[in-house]
């Protein structure tokens, strides 16, 4: 049996899945040796709030560009759709973010300090200068409901240019907001979001604007929505080539992202944006059509956030996935010449 | 106040690129670095420090939870343990690299599934995440279990079948207080901040629970305490250290594994220990922690390993994770641009 064992102090012992008799492995067997099995990294403490944040957040960038562009084409519709769904979006933004702090009345210390090495922090103040725009734009949309005499006719008055201002704000705040959860997932110790950051920036711009395009195929009937449907066929472009680099570019770290829960979400995203998408297209005459293809690219948005999400938790709970490439690092630098 | 150390009202809030931490984060006359030098070649596994850190910071019990995997039952650095004796049991000769017991029959002592059932844990243990599970997978394959201890040896069966030999491998481990250190730089609210003597340390009054410390941390120590919602971790007892007295830790080390005093010193002298050790005999003597050039820039508590640093639970190649910050922010920059642009098109290129 000694003769089998590897050497004392050897670096690495068998990884015994692999005996399984006439089973052909995909990855190569991982070696690689670990306290009892024990995860080396803590997983995020973050719930589902933050998986769902990810989702409301997108949504909100997406719907004030939808919403901006409706504003600035005309199409009185598509404004209003998109500017009401982003108030809707940023304020559950706003209370799920309060929601999974450990000490939600101290939520206010995150406007301590601004730091860029922060990505929260960033965040933070990036949601501070949204959400009041995205706000105003949205209260503008009831001035046709108030009188046009007295005091409330003055506000009528004033309200649409104070929205037409505001909605551009948003809009101009949001792929920032669309963009910077990435860097918040990626900037963290867990393998498979750090590795993944130079494609989850593109995952989650392309499932914001999927997910705007879903509110304005929703609300808006098929005559209008000729521009979310673009923005619904360009952003589905952007989040499964983006998805499609995250699965199988990273090596051992894109594991998480096809097996397991985590795989099954992320397929269940792809198949829910695909459908939409040619619904959207195809569908672009019938008003219920179109509706579904909304829903079912919000879903999809939905399933794709949370499938990012549970698969970085899944890759800090395994040690291998922690071990390993450290370990190939370590490997590939001592290989170099004068390392 | 002019003789103490201070720092002016914004000091910078990166720890990248720091040589001297303290004086990086804004320190001016900043005393000489301290930290910790851990010598696990003779720790006894008698878990004093636990005790004294526990005693000292008035940190709550983690309750009694037996894992069943060793005589480790702390598990893991939580909210509530700042200092953890992690127990290696391996099946194979200690010391001087020959083998006592060559030659002697020996029978198979790795049993796979009770190391699979060892890395379970029995009860929530009062932190979030607390002491988690392990992969029982991943203990199968990596572990080689040689049944609980008893009071005598393992391997000692009373008959030549089944006879093992063996090593124990202790080491208390401890918050590394990085040059680098990645829960500083992701901290939204202050809360963590760069004290004097180079430590890390959490004010307890400012954090508000986030979390994002606790995934950026490379090494998986700081942690979120559940029933309080802030995170904690050790703070080289920060109290102690500024009236000049030993941290509670390394004061109750009944073998002075655990050193404490200027980091330049404890260099010194760990470079002096390893090379007594490999002289002695004992050439898997290697530091772990102590380069300033590593992926944190070298760690203010750092240790002396005599075996891979995974064996303990450590991970092999540490590197700070706001490293690549520059990057990311250029890559969500790009896909911001496509964002505006792909918005921009949906509106403009069209005829509806």
């Amino acid at each position: 049996m000694n003769a089998d064992r590897p050497a004392v102090g050897d670096r690495f012992r068998r990884f015994r899945a692999g005996r399984r008799a006439g089973e052909e492995l995909a990855v190569p067997p991982a070696e690689f040796t670990s306290y009892y099995g024990r995860p080396i990294l803590k997983p995020p403490v973050w719930t589902w709030e933050i998986a769902a944040y990810l989702f409301t957040g997108g949504l909100a960038a997406g719907s004030s560009l939808l919403a901006a562009g409706g504003q600035l084409t005309g199409r009185a519709e598509v404004r209003r759709a998109g500017r009401v769904a982003a108030l809707a979006a940023v304020t559950a933004s706003a209370g799920l973010l309060v929601k999974d702090l450990g000490r939600p009345e101290r939520f206010h210390h995150m406007l301590r300090v601004a730091k860029p090495t922060s990505p929260m922090s960033v965040g933070t103040w990036i949601l501070t200068a949204y959400g009041p725009a995205a706000g105003l734009a949205a209260i503008a949309e009831v001035a046709p409901l108030l009188p046009t005499r007295g005091p409330l006719g003055l506000v009528r008055r004033a309200l649409p240019p104070v929205g037409r201002v505001a909605g551009l704000a948003a809009a101009l705040t949001a792929p920032a907001l669309g963009t910077y959860t990435a860097v918040l997932l990626a900037d963290t110790a867990v393998p498979s979001w750090h590795e993944a950051y130079a494609d989850l920036p593109f995952v989650f711009a392309g499932s914001a604007l999927a997910s705007g395009a879903g509110v304005g195929l929703l609300a808006v009937p098929p005559a209008q929505a000729g521009p979310a449907r673009r923005m619904a066929l360009a952003g589905a472009g952007l989040e499964l080539v983006g998805a499609h680099r995250v699965e199988n570019r990273l090596g051992l770290l894109g594991e998480p992202y096809r097996t397991g829960r985590p795989g099954r979400l992320l397929r269940a995203g792809r198949t829910l944006t695909v459908a939409g998408v040619a619904g959207a297209v195809l569908g672009r005459r019938s008003r219920l059509v179109s509706a579904v293809s909304g829903a079912a690219l919000l879903a999809a948005s939905v399933a794709t956030r949370f499938g990012v999400f549970h698969a970085g938790v899944a890759s800090a709970r395994d040690p291998k996935y922690t071990v390993v490439p450290q370990r190939a690092r370590l490997d590939r630098r001592a290989a170099e010449p004068g390392g | 106040m002019a003789d103490r150390p201070h720092r002016p009202a914004a000091p910078p809030q990166s720890s990248l690129s720091a040589a001297d931490p303290a004086t990086a984060a804004g320190w001016v006359d900043a005393p000489p670095r301290m930290g910790f030098f851990t010598d696990t070649s003779v720790c006894i596994g008698c878990k004093a420090c636990e005790v004294a850190c526990k005693e000292w910071n008035g940190v709550p019990t983690s309750g009694l939870d037996l894992l069943g995997m060793s005589y480790d039952n702390t598990g893991a650095l939580t909210a509530n343990s700042w200092r953890h004796v992690a127990f290696v049991e391996q099946p194979r000769p200690a010391g001087h690299g020959t083998a006592s017991f060559a030659g002697n029959p020996t029978g198979d002592s790795a049993s796979a599934a009770s190391a699979a059932r060892s890395a379970g844990t029995a009860k929530p243990t009062g932190t979030e995440p607390g002491v988690l599970a392990g992969e029982p997978q991943a203990a199968a394959r990596t572990t080689e279990f040689l049944g609980m201890p008893a009071a005598g040896p393992p391997g000692r069966t009373g008959s030549a079948e089944g006879r093992s030999d063996f090593r124990w491998l202790m080491m208390s481990d401890v918050c590394k207080h990085c040059t680098r250190a990645g829960c500083l730089d992701v901290c939204p609210t202050g809360a963590l901040f760069r004290t004097e003597f180079g430590t890390v340390v959490v004010q307890e009054d400012i954090c508000n629970g986030c979390g994002y410390c606790v995934s950026a941390c490379p090494y998986g120590v700081i942690d979120r305490r559940v029933d309080d919602g802030r995170v904690w971790k050790c703070t080289l007892c920060y109290d102690r250290i500024g009236a000049g007295l030993t941290p509670a830790c390394a004061q109750a080390c009944p073998t002075e594994s655990i050193q404490y005093g200027p980091l330049d010193e404890l260099r010194e002298r760990a470079a002096e220990r390893v090379a007594t050790l490999r002289e002695r005999g004992e050439p898997q003597a290697r530091l772990y922690g102590h380069d300033p050039h590593d992926g944190v820039g070298g760690d203010g508590a750092f240790f002396l390993l005599l075996d891979e640093p995974e064996v303990y639970g450590l991970p092999p190649d540490p590197q700070v994770t706001t490293r690549d910050l520059p990057a990311m922010w250029r890559r969500a920059g790009l896909a911001a641009l496509a964002m505006t642009a792909v918005a921009v098109g949906a509106f403009l290129g069209g005829r509806r």
